[in-house]
């Protein structure tokens, strides 16, 4: 079949999202809206100790002052943030030993997921914490990573249980005031998950942790922390699902990370949110504020695979404190039918001889709009800091925008930085080509696809890179998957 | 089927095809038998690429009329990877890069979805190497070209010995080597060749689409058609590919005309 621009456009249409179920389990819901009682009831309701709650409500101080930001490379008609609930958690929630305590039906969505925790455990190497709506249901794992002295529950638990470890380290990578979605997160955040990896010591697996929006009318406002103390290591695996609704969903997490001297953070994420449907209606408001820091020698990989979402809002940043330390940015970014994206990372030069590297891969499809925006900034006391930034553009067909927005600031002589930009087209020659060699359209853009984002694809650990690959032709194409 | 058509590979019956309205052939008609090899020749413009193109399936050309049959199917109504499927090879005159799709992996890909349109399981891995090993062999591929993004970066020459590589990999019924000796160097060209003649076998056909009669001193050709203005216009054994070498296309344009 020949390919022409009305084909590509069929060939294009989404395929119905996979994740798009919705598990009938009674929750425990809020009243929407939002004022100082309610931030007051989610820290009660997470039994918080006083110094948490009064963080949350200074936050919400701020968060009333501020407005929301409209710079970003997208239109989208803003949330009522009165309409929302601010918690929502499964009612028969609480604490399982085991996996026969947790209800069949929360069971079934895991299995849905593909992230059985069944499976899970005898797939040795992944600790899965679930976060569902707001609350964090499970983690598998823990003893194995007591024995090493590594903690990895929900954040809920870490402020109860290690309140010291958390005071310490919360809200100094992304404070309560650095952006509206970020203090609005420090106000109402509900759950997510904690991590601390001892001195010295690599973390033997892969730690990872599934967020999935279910309730209707709720937000999604999880807050992940993870500290890796000096010379440790570990890599931090986070997927994303939702169920299709025709209203948008508010999602606004904060992440950080700490990378202490000598340590080093792999971060990866796949994120996979309802898009919304081919018409444009529905999907979710991803709006996330992810950083880390470096200290000496110290290294932080971000890598994303982000194929969700309607809106996207999201820089993956990386503040080179210590001297010697690296920064990662990998990243693909896939939209589709009517979904904008504007992504990217800063990279925030402060140490000597550190190092920054920017891959960034997007395509869009439809009549959606890519942004890549990332900022290098290189600061005066950084001699001899390194940057290389490229960012490479995949168009398909004629209703689709891609756009580039570098911002590089250099107040250092020594700084060597390199930026490389590249936008193309899937083209009817290369199908063609393909296709005279016995591969089908859709086959043959699975492979221009995944040919194109190999750099960043290569990043991931194996079993996420599987389901990245997944996920690209799913949402690129008619039915391979 | 009749009794003469049996025998025949490929049947083109008065041939029409149009790009954007215009028509570039205009009535061809040929007939290649299993062990032949033909040659195409014609001066720029005469529609020897579209007739490849059309005959791989490119829709860019409109087919106004006639048929193409392989082996007595018509592939008229056939997608190009369903031809591929049949046992169509094009070897491509400007073969396209894919950044980061390897030789390797481009090649396994077309053999097993061509294999699984045919009903058969994919190839074990093994057989695959041994395969790859053999025909690089063949063609004098360095294996450290064959992990490197498909084309891109490719020499002229390096592009047109992946494509006889990848036809020597998918081993066709039909090969239809497009201007394969544009931009080879003689030794090139050489190692080539060799690698066309070597997978020749009684059951195979290949029609050999050339400018300059150069080729066919290595690929030695049954027959030889000229085309011109989008019509075979005189056909004959090798020696009229000297023949034009020697005298040009004018005297066959006046002859046309008369």
């Amino acid at each position: 079949m020949a390919y022409t621009e009305e084909e590509l456009k069929k060939e294009l249409e989404t395929k119905e999202y996979e994740y798009g179920f919705y598990t009938d389990i009674e929750s425990d819901t809020f009243p929407v809206g939002l004022n100082e009682d309610i931030v007051r009831a989610i820290s009660k309701k997470k039994e918080e100790p006083e110094w948490m709650t009064d963080w949350r409500l200074e936050a919400f101080r701020v968060w009333k002052e501020m407005e929301e930001p409209e710079w970003a490379n997208v239109k989208y008609k803003k949330p009522d943030f009165q309409a929302i609930s601010y918690y929502s958690a499964p009612s028969k929630k609480p604490k399982y030993d085991s996996l026969d305590e947790v209800d069949p039906e929360l069971l079934d969505t895991f299995k849905k997921l593909g992230i059985s925790l069944d499976e899970q455990k005898k797939l040795a190497g992944v600790a899965v914490d679930v976060v569902m709506d707001s609350v964090s249901v499970a983690t598998t794992f823990k003893k194995t990573l007591a024995e090493k002295g590594i903690i990895f529950c929900s954040i809920s638990e870490a402020i109860r249980e290690y309140p010291e470890l958390v005071k310490k380290y919360i809200g100094t990578v992304v404070p309560r005031k650095d952006n509206f979605y970020a203090a609005l997160n420090s106000a109402v955040f509900s759950d997510g998950s904690f991590c601390y990896i001892p001195k010295g010591v690599r973390c033997p697996m892969e730690l990872s942790t599934y967020f999935r929006i279910n309730q209707a009318g709720t937000g999604q406002f999880e807050r992940t922390l993870v500290i890796a103390d000096e010379g440790s290591y570990v890599s931090y695996l986070e997927g994303c699902t939702a169920p299709m609704r025709d209203e948008n969903q508010l999602h606004a997490a904060v992440v950080e990370l700490i990378a202490l001297d000598d340590a080093e953070i792999k971060y990866s994420t796949v994120q996979n949110w309802f898009p919304g449907d081919k018409e444009g209606k529905g999907g979710v408001f991803n709006f996330v504020t992810k950083r880390g820091i470096c200290e000496t020698n110290a290294k932080i990989s971000w890598t994303q695979v982000e194929t969700g979402s309607a809106v996207t809002w999201k820089y993956p940043s990386c503040v080179l404190k210590g001297d010697n330390s690296i920064g990662e940015f990998y990243s693909i970014a896939v939209t589709n039918n009517y979904q904008q994206a504007d992504t990217g990372t800063k990279m925030i030069h402060l140490g000597r001889n550190t190092k920054s590297t920017i891959i960034s891969k997007g395509i869009s499809a439809g009549k959606s709009q890519n942004s890549y925006r990332g900022l290098v900034q290189i600061n005066g006391r950084a001699e001899n800091a390194r940057n290389f930034s490229q960012c490479d553009s995949l168009l398909m067909g004629n209703e689709c925008g891609a756009h580039t927005f570098p911002y590089i600031e250099a107040k250092n002589k020594t700084a060597q930085i390199e930026h490389e930009a590249t936008t193309s087209k899937i083209g009817e020659d290369q199908i063609f080509y393909c296709n005279q060699r016995g591969i089908d359209t859709e086959k043959a853009i699975a492979l221009i696809v995944n040919g194109f984002s190999k750099e960043v694809l290569n990043k991931l650990p194996m079993e996420f890179a599987v389901e990245a690959q997944k996920l690209l032709e799913i949402s690129l194409e008619g039915s391979v998957g | 089927m009749a009794g003469n058509t049996e025998t025949d590979m490929l049947k083109i019956k008065n041939l029409h095809a149009s790009v954007e309205g215009k028509e570039i052939l205009k009535g061809i008609n040929l007939e290649v038998n299993p062990g032949e090899v033909h040659a195409i020749m014609g001066p720029n413009g005469s529609g020897k690429s579209t007739l490849a193109s059309v005959i791989a399936g490119n829709e860019d050309f409109e087919v106004t009329d006639g048929t193409i049959e392989l082996e007595g199917e018509e592939l008229n109504e056939l997608a190009p990877e369903e031809r591929a499927h049949q046992g169509v090879f094009l070897s491509f005159q400007y073969p396209v890069e894919i950044p980061g799709v390897t030789v390797t992996n481009f090649m396994k890909t077309a053999i097993n979805e061509t294999r699984k349109a045919r009903g058969l399981e994919e190839m074990p891995a093994n057989e695959m190497l041994k395969k790859i090993r053999e025909k690089s062999e063949l063609l004098e591929i360095d294996r450290k070209f064959l992990s490197r993004s498909l084309n891109e970066g490719f020499s002229g020459g390096e592009k047109k010995r992946n494509e006889i590589f990848q036809m020597a990999m998918m081993e066709p019924k039909l090969a239809i080597l497009d201007e394969t000796d544009s931009g080879l160097d003689i030794d090139a060209l050489k190692v080539v060749a060799n690698g066309v003649n070597r997978l020749k076998t009684p059951q195979n056909a290949t029609i050999v689409i050339t400018h300059y009669q150069r080729l066919l001193d290595y690929i030695v050709p049954d027959h030889v058609h000229v085309l011109l203005n989008g019509k075979i216009v005189k056909s004959g054994g090798k020696e009229l590919a000297l023949e034009l070498e020697e005298k040009g296309y004018d005297w066959i344009k006046q002859e046309a005309a008369v």
